[in-house]
């Protein structure tokens, strides 16, 4: 870029706000697909050759489901629980995101936007606890 | 089937769906859930639940680079998913009520409307930035959803958001949506900010890409509870439509993207179709 500083041009603050948010989604990304993998590929070797269908809904049993359940299941190594111990980790990855902005804006004593990050992490943590 | 070729097919499907709808920017989603039901007789319910995964890894995959490059707004973004985090908790909620039947009818309507902005893409217009009156600017000054994005050259060019309620309200319309057929509702959110808010066109897809995944994180811990999400189908989703979109979005620079356009077009509107018949059929 050539002359004075473009005056429309992002604040120093917000560009390492973004910079380390692209890292977060990144990694969170990149560990929930690695979980998933491991634990789809020990199904694979465990179950490969059983016949399946998902004509028909039936609900998946109560240890994948709440995650409190799905944590001594992993524990016991049973693949299915690994695979959605993945998805619980992909599903966290989103709400690690609006933390570390909620984070960011508190810095840049930005409140308006402190209090819109609140009401969305609150929004996200009523829809991931809310049992019903 | 056996669960071995069964996940290997899901998996190649996943690829492709991903794929194309990197390509075309209207997400692995819109395809996906057509595929599983049509194609592999998986019940919608289940189908809803794995895009919903899907949705979710392939937002924050790219929505990681398009941070990065400064184009997607984080404000912008934070601000519009009050609406649509809320949105997808009512379309979660509302899911168990609404009979198989109508949703799959639904999903074969959005599909359609999927199509045509697929296919008005193709046709842009120039800037809205001239249409914005000084007041609203101010608001949106105020507010701080003003911004500025690379446009090329090492230059940036300023923006300013105009009409900030209809854009949220549609936004909460996305929300529902999203949370009510397990899709990331990009259209619908490009439309809010594009045409509603006057954004400029690059700042709305790449900004709707980054609320795609807090959207349906909002949703997903209530599909979870239901049990909507088997491992089974998780496993070759998730990871088949990541790559997918990221092998999408490497060859995305060199593809002749208006042909590929004209091709998707067609095939989500015969899947919206199919869907709707489906669904017909499923009610009777």
């Amino acid at each position: 870029m050539t002359g004075a500083p473009n005056r429309t041009q992002r604040s120093a603050e917000d560009a390492a706000m973004e910079r380390g948010m692209a890292r977060l989604l990144q990694v969170g990304v990149l560990l929930a697909c690695a979980v998933v993998l491991v634990g789809g590929t020990l199904t694979l070797l465990r179950h490969g050759a059983l016949r399946v269908s998902f004509k028909q809904f039936h609900g998946e049993p109560g240890a994948l489901r709440q995650p409190a359940a799905l944590l001594a299941a992993v524990l016991r190594l049973q693949p299915e629980a690994l695979v959605q111990l993945g998805v619980l980790l992909l599903i966290a990855t989103p709400v690690a995101r609006v933390l570390f902005a909620a984070g960011a804006f508190l810095r840049q004593r930005d409140w308006r936007y402190v209090a819109i990050s609140a009401g969305v992490l609150a929004v996200l943590l009523f829809g991931l606890l809310h049992t019903g | 089937m056996t669960l071995l070729l069964f996940t290997l097919l899901v998996f190649l499907g996943s690829l492709t769906a991903g794929l194309l709808g990197s390509l075309t920017g209207l997400g692995g989603g819109v395809l996906l859930t057509p595929l599983l039901t049509i194609g592999f007789h998986v019940d919608i319910r289940y189908a809803i639940g794995a895009s919903l995964i899907s949705v979710i890894a392939t937002s924050s995959g790219s929505a990681a680079a398009y941070v990065r490059e400064g184009l997607s707004s984080v404000r912008i973004g934070m601000f519009l998913e009050l609406a649509t985090t809320v949105g997808a908790l009512v379309g979660a909620g509302l899911a168990a009520y609404v009979p198989v039947g109508m949703l799959t009818i639904l999903f074969g309507i959005v599909l359609l409307y999927s199509a045509y902005s697929s296919w008005q893409q193709g046709r842009r217009r120039g800037a809205q930035e001239d249409l914005i009156s000084p007041a609203a600017k101010e608001r949106s000054d105020r507010l701080r959803l003003s911004g500025s994005f690379p446009a090329g050259g090492g230059r940036w060019q300023a923006y300013h958001a105009d009409r900030i309620g209809g854009g949220f309200a549609v936004m909460f319309g996305a929300g529902a949506l999203s949370g009510l057929l397990g899709i990331g509702s990009g259209a619908m959110k490009v439309l809010a900010m594009d045409r509603i808010m006057r954004i400029p066109f690059k700042v709305s897809t790449t900004t709707s890409n980054f609320m795609i995944g807090v959207t349906a994180a909002a949703s997903a811990g209530i599909y979870l509870h239901r049990g909507y999400v088997d491992p089974g189908l998780a496993f070759p989703v998730m990871l088949g439509v990541l790559l997918g979109s990221l092998a999408g979005a490497r060859i995305l620079v060199r593809a002749r993207v208006s042909l590929l356009r004209g091709i998707f077009t067609v095939v989500i509107l015969a899947l919206g179709v199919e869907m709707i018949l489906n669904g017909v059929r499923h009610g009777r």
